[in-house]
């Protein structure tokens, strides 16, 4: 594995630094804590949440499996799946790559890091609460915000103590000018409290009346994704492609543009999904709109890393960060590109209801995020722990199995998807004959989540051989300091 | 793209655009409708539901039913919610103005549910397929509930609960009883029918509506009977 390098500042960043920038070492030594922390749990949550979304998937074949209890039922277990990965894996692994990566680019220590344990510890009670609720039966109902009233307070407050730390850093910062993944990092953190607590407030605390409920639930769920947690992605993308191909990136004006239409079209873009839904025509038209322009974005960030990694030597074709991030972008783009494509409303009147927009969601999830952010890990965790990754051969087969398995799954919803939907919306074909014909893909699915399964558990002990690792000196430490006490004590005592 | 606060001033502008665009807007719309007086009936639409159904549909919010049914007919010669006798008109907004929270759905592994307590109006075909939905739709890949129910023992000649499943397999030595939660529920679904004719939405005459037009939204023919045999 990379041993942890001299890294240099991304490029694209000039140098006129207002005051002494503090040293590399210094900077992840101060977010070793914090960082890990928020790691190690989303990982853990991925795991959890895959198990989840594994049981789910079984019971689309066979409605009989686990079905004794409320607590495991269909419609119980899947939003439990679907918010582990959204607030436990990805919110919280973008949360650590968007910290690490504002403290690396300001060249500044993280200012605050009892608050930011504190805070991600808050963070992970809120998703286990939130959970368990849905679990409970206490689920509000609106898609991806099941979470309860009781636990959604939690993660807006451990956020705002996350994101306030993020924010003073990055005013702090010793290099001034700034540098293309900050914009997107800066954006996501402003924008997902906007949106986090205007669905909540709309939906939960004080809820609109009628449809706006689905108005504002649109909103949110397309925001969560385009607003939230893709930017990181994005981020962390612009970050590691100049500088795992030690070249510059391709077009900062470029770069520019794609920000600014990403920022304004895909706020827009999240009535497509109600389109001939009960709501006044114009709101899905308006959107349709949003959703065709955003191809301009879509290219702008795809010609970009395109041609920065063109312009690359091949001396680190083969680093696995860099073979990472490259699926997660190519990920990214194709999502885009289905997302644009299912908005239109010619294919969204065949795609609607159907397993297409699952597999969308996975697709961004899955492919798109979590390939960048497993890149992100393999990059970030051995410089905060300064052990280099125990095993090459854990990591190459769990970035294979992983590709692989969400290849199976996106592949295996998307077929089944439009078949479905061709048969459910462009025909009267029997509806219990059309559903259990899609029953092998179901199947398929269920393969591809297992094999994700087995990927992330092969990681996981990667991590912990790593931690075991980083851990033995410490042990050492403490079993000498104890022992020191000891002949302290016994040497005090004549 | 160096300064912080040009910056942060594009990223709130951004969003806001939506926020007003999409969210204030709309609710200036949408927002605020009343029930609306019928000019058939004079009653009023849509009007609260009986507080069983009220019940029913917190139970339809906790199990999670939105995962795989939706409750909305889109408009004619979109889609094919029409041929398959999901509707007989498109919903609209006044239809969900007393719904909370709002269950539009955005999967069908399951069919539409706007109009189910308009298609089926027996509330024992409900209870039967909660419990074994194998037993009224053959090939369905609903999940049971059996936890809505209880499973009593009998005792030796004690007779069957009124209220009791009539199941064809079942022993004389047990019987199983509808839970109130699944009372509820199936009044929750009885009260489910879009089809009162609205300004906005008409009905078409094609079909004799004169029984689905009932103005509130109480189960249409609430029968106890079981279901006509097949």
């Amino acid at each position: 594995m990379s041993a942890p390098s001299s890294p240099t500042v991304a490029p694209g960043a000039g140098a006129s630094p207002a005051g002494r920038p503090v040293p590399v070492a210094e900077i992840d030594a101060s977010l070793r804590w914090p960082v890990l922390l928020l790691f190690v749990s989303a990982v853990l949550w991925l795991v959890l949440g895959t198990i989840l979304a594994l049981i789910a998937s079984i019971k689309l074949h066979g409605p009989g499996f686990l079905n004794g209890s409320a607590w495991l039922t269909y419609g119980r277990i899947n939003p439990a799946a679907m918010n582990a990965l959204l607030y436990g894996f990805a919110s919280q692994a973008g949360l650590g790559v968007a910290l690490w990566l504002l403290c690396r680019l300001g060249r500044v220590g993280v200012c605050c890091q009892a608050p930011l344990i504190i805070a991600g510890v808050f963070w992970n009670l809120g998703v286990a609460a939130g959970i368990l609720g849905i679990l409970a039966g206490d689920s509000t109902g609106f898609q991806w915000l099941e979470m309860p009233r009781y636990a959604s307070p939690i993660l807006f407050a451990a956020y705002s103590l996350i994101g306030l730390c993020a924010i003073v850093t990055f005013h702090a910062r010793r290099e001034r000018p700034l540098y293309v993944s900050q914009w997107y990092l800066l954006a996501a953190l402003f924008w997902f409290p906007w949106i986090y607590s205007a669905a909540n407030y709309l939906l939960v605390f004080r809820p609109a009346r009628g449809v706006m409920q689905a108005v504002v639930n649109a909103w949110f769920t397309n925001n969560l994704l385009g607003l939230w947690l893709a930017p990181i992605g994005l981020g962390a993308i612009f970050y590691f492609i100049p500088k795992l191909t030690d070249r510059p990136l391709h077009s900062r004006p470029l770069a520019a543009f794609g920000f600014w239409t990403l920022a304004f079209f895909t706020n827009w873009t999240g009535l497509t999904q109600l389109s001939g839904g009960p709501l006044p025509a114009w709101l899905p038209a308006a959107s349709q709109a949003a959703n065709g322009l955003m191809i301009v974005p879509i290219l702008c960030a795809g010609m970009n890393w395109l041609l920065t990694l063109q312009s690359g030597g091949a001396q680190n074709q083969e680093h696995l960060t860099l073979r990472l991030v490259r699926l997660g972008a190519t990920c990214y783009l194709a999502w885009g590109l289905m997302s644009i494509f299912t908005g239109l409303r010619a294919v969204s009147e065949v795609t609607h209801f159907s397993y297409v927009t699952v597999a969308q969601n996975y697709l961004a999830l899955l492919g798109f995020l979590a390939l960048t952010f497993f890149g992100c890990f393999y990059y970030i965790v051995p410089r905060l722990t300064q052990v280099a990754w125990p095993s090459e051969k854990l990591a190459r087969w769990h970035v294979t199995c992983s590709t692989v398995a969400i290849a199976v799954i996106v592949i295996a919803l998307t077929i089944a998807g439009l078949w479905q939907g061709a048969k459910l919306n462009k025909s009267t074909a029997d509806f219990i004959a059309l559903t259990r014909a899609t029953l092998p893909w179901g199947g398929l699915f269920t393969l591809g989540l297992l094999l994700f399964l087995a990927a992330q558990l092969l990681f996981l002990r990667n991590l912990f051989l790593l931690l075991r690792v980083y851990g033995e000196p410490c042990r050492q430490t403490a079993i000498g300091f104890f022992t020191g006490a000891e002949a302290l004590e016994a040497g005090r005592q004549p | 793209m160096n300064s912080g606060a040009l910056l942060c001033l594009g990223i709130f502008a951004t969003l806001a655009s939506s926020f007003w665009g999409l969210l204030l807007l709309p609710q200036l719309q949408i927002g605020r409708q009343d029930p609306v007086k019928l000019e058939a009936t004079d009653a009023l639409y849509p009007a609260n539901r009986p507080g069983q159904a009220r019940q029913g549909a917190e139970v339809y919010r906790a199990l999670g039913c939105v995962e795989c049914h939706s409750q909305q007919v889109r408009p004619k010669g979109l889609g094919s919610d029409f041929e398959r006798g999901w509707g007989e008109r498109r919903t609209v907004a006044q239809d969900y103005l007393y719904d909370q929270p709002v269950l539009l759905g955005s999967l069908r592994l399951g069919p539409d549910l706007a109009n189910i307590g308009a298609r089926q109006t027996n509330a024992t075909w409900h209870l039967l397929h909660l419990y074994q939905p194998k037993s009224t739709s053959p090939g369905s890949m609903m999940p049971p509930y059996p936890f809505l129910f209880e499973k009593r023992k009998l005792r030796r000649g004690e007779a069957r609960s009124p209220d009791a499943l009539a199941l064809n397999d079942a022993s004389s030595a047990e019987e199983i009883v509808p839970r109130p939660e699944a009372e509820a529920l199936s009044a929750y679904l009885l009260s489910l029918h879009s089809d009162v004719p609205l300004f906005e939405a008409p009905v078409p005459v094609t079909r004799t509506n004169a029984a689905g037009a009932t103005a509130t939204n109480a189960p249409a023919t609430t029968t106890n009977s079981p279901p006509p045999p097949k």
